[in-house]
């Protein structure tokens, strides 16, 4: 199948594991990835904080970038995700606003019809178009005895509740059971991580990225699974100051589950971005399945 | 021969007389329609007096139609039909022309007002001329009802008809009879035992000569109208035989195949495949579930035959369809309770020590699966504390915007039975505290001196994500003490969530099977919500219970017996009088494409085969005009609303509009004048 | 002596917080049930919980609720709005909120308006967010004392590669900066 692809301005940088990781999986999965030529930021929370036409316009010029054989967009991003999808939303259930956020893309010569795109994230991707049986096909290496928390975060799973159960969704807990891992049970799995309250507030944003923490290592989990780039960074990147913060000690990896989808795949651990977390994961990994390193697995 | 019209034009007091010029209405009827001899205006027509002037006039000044301008026939229309009755003209030569809530209540205007008015009355006028007299017609009630639903309002009105000897056919899906309150432990706010109030009137009721009890049994059909149904009932075989069966209970002892109770023990408790729901069943008899027996399943087994010492057993047994004749049908169909996975946040099923009302109103009991001891999932450990959730599923537009009602005085009783029964803390987490009925509040103020804690918030979650301490182990509840403005979690071992009540799966076509209703909610719809809460759209089928809408005990026994005197009032009368305002087939003219059938919302048109042609079952005719207006051979008339008297009423509107030197300069009405009201 | 004022009910507030959000309006049905404070994460840091708010703006508070810190607070998680029993939505009005509050001057005791204002200084420059530009001209600007704590962190994004010194630019940055004059002159929410 084919999608339009929008990394978002993290996967560039500080989630680039997540975009090769990505790239990886749907290349295995025969999900052809056609990234938007020449995209832009999708503002995150911070435009619509400020001037809502403006924001949604600045959103809506990726919408109207996407080839118009392309009817689906896959956003790995949650924030960015949550953008695409509420503007096109906001543009199709507000009419003046939609036409005005027309006039202002024409004024760049685009245009965007709302409706005409379906926005998806790529685990529903994963779990709805590919399947259970096919994941499990391609799994050469099974996660047995790695113990994963598997963490959801807040944008993918609420406001649009399409996807997924917004209070306690289950698939992508589904998802690591077709790939053999130990799935722990994570009440927390749908917290905010606080999103950008690390720069705000560090007080207020230090307590959220305990609690999702100490959740996870009350319960054992090796390591901790996102599917958002604020999310893993919080986690990850914030990890010693939260420890500074509360004199814990806390030592947990935090992957994008995408990495750990490509282990099971037979993929090596350094064309899944491994290396770059703050708080190292592929020895977790490697002492849990028993291997002296994560290289690739013939595919038979 | 002319007809002599009588047109009497009514001032309301000022309502009416306040805006249009009423002794110019009068004064240009008599001038201006034909045929009328006697044109008139009075202060209040509906008055004795003004049904006198009436009176006399059609006596004295030989009246052969009659229009009173005045309100809006809905009020009035039989008085004045009485009138004319009294004096000896057929109630239905008489025609209403409403000037007031359509002209003198919609305008400040004067002058076109009174236009308005005058053109109501030549209307009236016009079509009163071709109205031709109509009998109305009777039809017998049988002196048996139907009762679908063996709950506390069923039994109530089963009780009160049978008391006054008339017989009573009770069905009753469920293999016992007593509904939810034979599941409850206690009932707010005397807290009398359930079982103990309601256990003597379900033995009446299986002991009454003038009851048919159906239990385990279905509503299959119905047709007919009201006074004369036939209605087919199912009987499940039950694979007992009833009057052989002693009720001893071995064979229920010694079956081996257990499993959960999703009815009567709300998924709480056990029970085998052979069984009586609870001990106090009425009838006795039990039933085999053949999802759950081992021989309908597997061809092994059959202890309990082996066992019965009465030989009651027989897997042969057939399901039986009934077929009754009744002439009335009360639905007391009752409810379900909501189904509280819907709401994961609050984490049933998931975290072992939460449970549904319903749960815990076995756990209370006891005769229930723990014994009446209030313990945690593990069956031993008492609670330290327990949090009572309110609202769960109702008032929320997601699920149900209604309020239960009765979940704020069943949370109060929770509260007392666990502090009653344990050392625990209760918290009740509400948004409203709904104790409005008799002694109700002063239940809630006994409850606040027990020592019952109160946050008033709606729980947004219940988890085990424990973040301190404090809280591993246990379920902490989060929520905004609203009254505090701050947010609060509270750990404790056990929360209740009150969930909603609801219309029964199954409603809408149990509705169906009667010709009723349900609402936007699900709950039947009543004739009128404050006036006539117990009848409904269709004559002879009743409503009483929550089925018609959530309420507590004592409205569903009062709704139970107000049907039941609805329905022995009709058949004390023994007849129910059909207006003669419906519709009929020529049958000359039908050609049988049978368009009309299927277009008729009270299914009152049956087919002749033979003939066939159509014809309109009176008694379920309510002459609402669909089928007059579909027949494309125009073979359909309806009484009272035949296409002259609508074209001469819409020519009478258009008075304003005929073209010049076609009008007919009437004689001037032979009387014309303004009557002092004193 | 503390003197009650006599007040008649005032929904100009009201009205411009329902113009600047379209399906607020729903604010009127608000049971003050709680649920909304009760599943904030960040609840019991703010001044006034999301349904004390709504109490405020129904009662035409305007500038308790424009300078109050809760919709600087929000993470826009959207617990609350899936939870409302009257489908309120809550997330977008605090946005409306942000907005209204900025405009009139009324954010105070937060650095969330510096942030948002550098952010989208950047995307407006760049047409993509710059992180290492957007961490130091705000901590600069706003808690130059935090640099000191960040400073490794920032050294481990950079080392680890997952930061760059240098702003990613967009081809057609023309295109899209004429998209946002367009949308400014526009002017507002519809």
């Amino acid at each position: 199948m084919k999608c339009a692809y929008y990394p978002g301005c993290s996967l560039e940088s500080s989630s680039a594991a997540y975009d090769v990781s990505v790239r990886e999986v749907a290349d295995m999965l025969r999900i052809e990835l056609l990234e938007i030529d020449d995209w832009n930021c999708c503002g995150a929370t911070e435009y619509f904080s400020q001037d809502e036409l403006t924001a949604a316009a600045v959103v809506a010029r990726n919408l109207a970038l996407v080839d118009p054989e392309l009817d689906q967009l896959v956003a790995p991003c949650a924030a960015c995700y949550l953008n695409l999808k509420k503007t096109d939303h906001l543009m199709a259930e507000n009419p003046k606003l939609g036409e005005k956020v027309n006039q202002a893309l024409a004024a760049g010569g685009l245009h965007h019809r709302p409706g005409r795109i379906r926005v998806r994230h790529l685990l529903d991707v994963i779990h709805t178009d590919v399947g259970e049986a096919a994941v499990r096909d391609k799994v050469v290496r099974p996660l047995s005895g790695v113990r994963v928390a598997p963490y959801y975060g807040c944008q993918v799973v609420r406001p649009f509740t399409d996807f997924d159960n917004p209070e306690y969704p289950m698939k992508l807990d589904e998802l690591f059971t077709w790939l053999g891992a130990e799935v722990v049970d994570y009440p927390a799995k749908a917290y905010c991580c606080g999103g950008h309250m690390t720069q705000i507030s560090e007080s207020q944003a230090f307590e959220l990225i305990r609690r999702l923490l100490q959740c996870a290592a009350s319960r054992n989990a090796d390591l901790i699974a996102c599917m958002c780039p604020m999310c893993q960074l919080n986690l990850d990147a914030y990890q010693g100051q939260v420890n500074s913060h509360f004199r814990s000690d806390f030592r947990l990896p935090i992957v994008f589950f995408t990495q750990l989808v490509g282990v099971a795949f037979g993929i090596e651990a350094k064309r899944l971005g491994f290396g770059k977390e703050i708080v190292p994961a592929e020895t977790v990994i490697r002492d849990r399945l028993g291997l002296p390193e994560l290289s690739s697995v013939p595919q038979t | 021969m002319a007809e002599r019209v009588g047109i009497y034009v009514c001032h309301c007091g000022s309502n009416i007389a306040g805006t249009v010029d009423v002794e110019d209405v009068v004064r240009w009827a008599g001038e201006n329609i034909e045929d009328v001899a006697v044109s008139r205006d009075y202060k209040f027509m509906c008055s004795s007096l003004g049904q006198q002037i009436i009176e006399e006039d059609i006596k004295t000044q030989g009246l052969s139609r009659v229009v009173v301008a005045a309100c809006s026939p809905l009020l009035h229309e039989k008085t004045f039909r009485r009138a004319c009755a009294s004096a000896g003209l057929n109630p239905y030569l008489f025609q209403m022309a409403n000037i007031r809530e359509q002209v003198s209540w919609v305008t400040a205007d004067k002058a076109a007002a009174t236009q308005k008015a005058k053109l109501s009355v030549v209307a009236a006028a016009q079509r009163s001329k071709h109205q031709q007299p109509l009998q109305p017609s009777h039809v017998s009630v049988n002196p048996a009802t139907l009762v679908v639903g063996g709950g506390i309002a069923g039994i109530q009105a089963t009780l009160e008809l049978a008391d006054a000897g008339y017989h009573v056919y009770l069905v009753e899906r469920e293999p016992s009879i007593g509904g939810h309150m034979a599941q409850f432990d206690k009932t707010f706010p005397t807290l009398d035992c359930s079982a103990c109030i309601l256990t003597p009137k379900m033995s009446e009721v299986g002991q009454h000569e003038h009851v048919t009890l159906l239990t385990y049994s279905e509503l299959e059909e119905v047709s007919g109208s009201v006074g004369n149904f036939k209605v087919k009932v199912r009987k499940r075989a039950r694979h007992v035989k009833e009057d052989a069966c002693n009720g001893c209970g071995v064979c229920s002892q010694k079956c081996p195949k257990k499993l959960i109770d999703d009815a009567f023990e709300a998924g709480f408790g056990q029970r085998k495949a052979i069984y009586t729901p609870f001990p106090q069943a009425v009838p006795r008899t039990p039933v085999i579930d053949t999802d759950a027996c081992v021989w309908f399943q597997r061809q092994k087994c059959r202890v309990c035959e082996k066992l019965c010492p009465a030989g009651a057993i027989d897997f042969e047994q057939q399901d039986q369809i009934v077929e009754l004749e009744v002439g009335n049908i009360i639905l007391a169909t009752g409810w379900k309770f909501f189904d509280c996975t819907k709401l994961p946040q609050y984490g049933y099923r998931r975290l072992p020590n939460v449970y549904t009302a319903m749960e815990f109103e076995r756990m209370c009991n006891a005769a229930g699966p723990t014994g009446g001891k209030i313990v945690l999932r593990d069956g031993k450990t008492e609670p330290e504390s327990v949090a009572i959730i309110h609202c769960v599923g109702s008032r929320d537009s997601q699920h149900h915007s209604y309020c239960s009602n009765v979940c704020c005085m069943a949370a109060l009783k929770f509260g007392h039975l666990v502090l009653e029964k344990t050392h625990a803390d209760v918290y009740s987490f509400y948004i409203d505290l709904r104790t409005s009925h008799k002694d109700y509040e002063e239940f809630y103020q006994r409850l606040l001196g027990e020592g019952m804690h109160f946050v008033r918030g709606k729980v947004a979650e219940v988890t085990n994500a424990d973040r301190m301490p404090l809280e591993t182990g246990k379920l902490v509840v989060q929520a905004e003490d609203t009254l505090l403005g701050k947010q609060r979690r509270v750990p404790v071992d056990m929360v209740i969530l009150m969930g909603a009540l609801e219309p029964q799966a199954d409603a809408t076509e149990v509705g169906r099977t009667c010709g009723i209703a349900c609402g936007a909610a699900g709950w039947f719809t009543e004739r009128h919500p404050k006036l006539d809460p117990v009848a409904t759209m269709t004559d002879g089928i009743f409503v009483a219970g929550v089925c018609q809408g959530p309420k507590d005990i004592p409205a569903s026994v009062a709704q139970g017996a107000a049907a039941a005197a609805r329905v022995a009032g009709m058949i004390a009368k023994g007849t129910v009088t059909i207006e003669p305002i419906t519709a009929s087939v020529d049958e000359e003219k039908c050609s049988g494409c049978r368009i009309c059938n299927a277009l008729c919302p009270y299914s009152a048109i049956e087919f002749d085969e033979e003939k066939t042609v159509s014809r309109v079952n009176l008694a379920l005719c309510k002459g609402c005009g669909t089928c007059v207006a579909a027949c494309p051979a125009g073979a359909i008339t309806g009484a009272h609303f035949t296409d002259d008297q609508i074209l001469a009423e819409i020519e009478g509107a258009l008075w304003d509009a005929r073209p010049s030197g076609n009008e007919h300069p009437a004689a001037p009405a032979l009387v014309q004048c303004t009557v002092d009201s004193g | 002596m503390i003197t009650v004022p006599t007040d008649r009910r005032d929904l100009t507030f009201l009205h411009d917080v329902i113009e600047e959000a379209p399906g607020s309006e729903r604010i009127v049905h608000c049971l003050q049930c709680g649920s909304c404070g009760g599943s904030c994460p960040n609840g019991p840091d703010m001044d006034y919980t999301p349904r004390a708010l709504f109490a405020l703006i129904n009662a035409g508070q305007r500038d308790k609720v424009l300078s109050a810190n809760t919709m600087w607070c929000c993470v826009s998680c959207y617990a609350c709005t899936v939870r409302c029993p009257q489908q309120i939505p809550i997330t977008d009005i605090m946005y409306a909120l942000k907005r209204i509050s900025l405009r009139e001057g009324l954010a105070k005791g937060t650095d969330a308006p510096a942030l948002a204002r550098t952010f989208t200084g950047l995307l407006d420059r760049y047409g993509r967010s710059f992180e290492f530009g957007l961490a130091s001209r705000y901590y600069l600007l706003n808690k130059p004392l935090a640099i000191l704590r960040m400073g490794p962190l920032g050294l481990s994004m950079l080392t680890k590669g997952r930061m760059s010194l240098v702003p990613t630019r967009i081809r057609q940055l023309a295109q899209l900066q004429a998209i946002i004059s367009k949308a400014r002159e526009l002017g507002g929410a519809a």
